[in-house]
């Protein structure tokens, strides 16, 4: 896409038009990346004119978490870690919805791994956005799952000696059928990732690189939000380099861009599927396999 | 003396309880379950995960238990009726979730099939041990409904109950029986026990009119709000935070104060819908047994056993167990000179008896260690607490701890 009709697209898109009036002015800190994460989902979903009506988005709990309140959908704000799990009962249950899960790394690695993991092995239909800002920001900046290692946290004043998760190289491990990740540094290019995963018929998972300025940054002197952006720019590095998501945890530098694809069945569909044949086979018993119900 | 539905009649089936509780969800609606295998109900699971497809429902066996609860709330926030079946670890692991649905006010049934504890316990012994952890289980004040069917037949009725009274009063339910009744086989005949013989299952009430006037969470006189289908045009937040009737998360003392103290008296007005109860031979017992499951199918025939030697004996068995048909245990009670409370635990229904009725004496047999308690038991203790020679009251006073 040129950078010409990117303007275009983000010229009839008005945020505003996906958003609760109601429920503004926000509550995320000055320099929090998770808004510019918000308006890049909602650009789009603006851009794949999936109605507002057919839209679910269910959220775990954390800053990331809060983010479905603002979104003019049907909205749910579930458990802490849960919100795949929710969304893999909703959308099974109504698979007419577009189902997508915002959640940040400690939600979604930590007291949500196991719901994670088996999501992309199960490969339904939803659309996972994680939010990394390496931090848990509502709780007051403790240690999370991605910190760097060596970073300063209130749980590690001697800094992070854990060493971190490569959320999309899980992900890909697990099978996820689409795999990305962006920082909120490129919000057209962020757009465009979450586009395609959106798009993907099974299960997608994107991380997005946000910034928390005021619990993570100031603790580790990264300077203003401005400077923690561009931050973001040099340290990472484009999928167009490493288009592998093979690489040690501790890699400084993360590659960009969609890192993993692959097709294999969706699992609603397949499981729908195999109900015709269930429900044939009890409508016709001599002819299959002998119902019980 | 058969006073718990169990007579065989024109078309039986042979069932387990546990299969008996399948059949009554399809029955009821059910077109969704999530679970994870767990001894005793995971023959619940192995059931749906062949009937639900035959009715255009879906079943998931989902990575663990907290995952299973939540899928079954997530499909009950959009629009579908479910239900998910575990065992002790696996109850207590739900609660958070479980908490949820009561707090946001999400229709879902959660089948407890109560074995041996604390912990790992005795999965394929019988205990009743999870009777306040079905109301007090999650954090926080919430109200809860729990059923406690005795029977094969009974576990079949009381799941479509439990679906009825989860959709009309958009409450999670909890179906509590124990290993004994799960996997007891009966003759039982359903016909006109399931959705042949009902009028309609019940449904939640839908949100209706313009979008701009329907607020979440407001409600009218029957205290329960409407509730809005995913893709109906509402677009609405759902939360476990502390909302208002808009549903957004507030904590505004007054806001917050009018809508739990709204969800905490929620049930006083569906009494009559709620409560369910056995009082059998009560009108003349001078001992009254108070107990559920398991124990009660055991106190039935104490009751004759006691008769037979002259001990007027009488049994009440809340079939609600929670909220508690308290108001019929004091009439059930009102003439007996002792009450006597068995049950597969330390101490848990005898404490809720105690409290209801005060200061009276309330005697109880508790066993923790897999094995029932026998009819002949139970008699025997109930007759040494009428002091035969006529003169004289009820001989222990307090609750009492047998082995």
């Amino acid at each position: 896409m040129s950078a010409t009709t990117m303007l275009d697209s983000a010229a009839e898109f008005d945020v505003r038009d996906y958003l609760r009036a109601e429920m503004m002015p926000h509550f995320l800190c000055p320099g929090c990346g998770h808004g510019i994460a918000l308006r890049a989902l909602l650009w789009a979903v603006h851009e794949l004119a999936i109605d507002k009506d057919r839209l679910a988005v269910v959220s775990g709990i954390g800053c990331a978490g809060r983010l479905s309140a603002y979104i003019d959908a049907s909205t749910f704000h579930v458990t802490h870690g849960r919100p795949i799990a929710y969304a893999t009962g909703l959308a099974l249950a109504r698979p007419d919805l577009h189902v997508i899960v915002i959640t940040g790394d400690g939600d979604c690695l930590a007291i949500g791994g196991n719901h994670l993991i088996h999501a992309c092995r199960r490969n339904l239909k939803l659309t996972c956005l994680m939010l990394n800002n390496e931090v848990y920001g509502m709780t007051g900046g403790q240690v999370s799952p991605t910190t760097s290692e060596t970073r300063v946290t209130s749980t590690t004043p001697l800094g992070n000696s854990e060493p971190h998760f490569n959320a999309c190289a899980l992900a890909a491990a697990a099978g996820a059928g689409f795999v990305g990740r962006e920082v909120t540094h490129h919000v057209p290019k962020l757009k465009e990732l979450i586009k395609a995963g959106l798009a993907h018929p099974g299960f997608a998972f994107v991380e997005v690189m946000t910034d928390c300025t005021e619990i993570f940054g100031r603790k580790n002197e990264m300077g203003s939000s401005a400077e923690m952006v561009l931050r973001q720019k040099s340290e990472l590095r484009p999928s167009a380099y490493r288009d592998t998501v093979d690489m040690p945890f501790a890699a400084k530098d993360l590659p960009t861009g969609i890192l993993a694809r692959n097709d294999r069945p969706e699992y609603g569909e397949a499981y729908r599927r195999a109900a015709v044949a269930i429900k044939s086979a009890a409508d016709n018993p001599a002819a299959g396999r002998k119902s019980r119900q | 003396m058969n006073a718990i539905e169990t007579a065989p009649a024109a078309s039986m089936q042979l069932i387990s309880g546990n299969h008996a509780c399948a059949l009554g969800a399809i029955a009821a609606g059910c077109r969704f379950f999530a679970g994870y295998p767990i001894t005793p109900s995971s023959e619940i699971a192995e059931r749906l995960s062949r009937g639900l497809p035959e009715v255009d429902g879906v079943f998931v066996q989902m990575e663990d238990e907290i995952a299973s609860i939540a899928a079954v709330i997530g499909a009950s926030m959009g629009g579908v009726k479910a239900m998910t079946a575990t065992s002790g670890p696996g109850f207590s692991l739900k609660q958070e979730n479980l908490g949820y649905a009561a707090g946001a006010e999400i229709p879902c049934v959660i089948v407890n099939v109560m074995r041996g504890g604390p912990s790992t316990g005795m999965p394929t012994r019988p205990a009743q041990g999870d009777i306040m952890q079905a109301r007090w289980g999650s954090h926080g004040d919430y109200p809860i409904i729990a059923l406690a069917p005795a029977s094969v037949r009974e576990i079949y009725t009381e799941t479509i109950r439990a679906f009825d009274l989860s959709e009309t009063l958009r409450t999670p339910v909890v179906l509590l029986y124990d290993q004994v009744i799960a996997q007891l086989t009966e003759t039982v005949e359903l016909g006109d026990a399931g959705a042949r013989g009902r009028a309609a299952a019940a449904e939640r009430k839908w949100a209706s009119g313009p979008r701009e006037s329907y607020r979440p969470y407001a409600v009218d006189e029957d205290g329960i709000p409407a509730m809005s289908r995913p893709g109906a045009g509402y677009r609405v937040h759902t939360t476990g935070l502390n909302h208002a009737e808009d549903g957004f998360p507030t904590q505004n003392p007054e806001a917050v104060a009018r809508n739990l103290g709204r969800l905490l008296a929620k049930f006083e007005r569906h009494r009559d819908l709620i409560d369910s109860w056995q009082a059998l031979a009560c009108e003349d017992a001078e001992v009254v047994i108070v107990s559920i499951g398991i124990s009660a199918r055991a106190a039935i025939r104490a009751v004759a056993m006691c008769r037979a030697r002259g001990v007027r004996a009488g049994l009440f068995r809340p079939v609600t167990l929670w909220p508690f048909p308290q108001a019929a245990l004091r009439e059930a009670t009102a003439g007996a000179r002792a009450v006597l409370v068995p049950e597969l635990n330390a101490g848990q229904l005898s404490l809720e008896v105690q409290r209801i009725l005060g200061d009276r004496p309330v005697d109880a047999i508790h066993r923790y260690n897999g094995e029932p308690i026998t009819p002949a038991e139970i008699a025997e203790r109930a007759s040494s607490l009428i002091d035969t020679t006529g003169a004289g009251s009820a001989k222990a006073p307090g609750v009492r701890r047998a082995r």
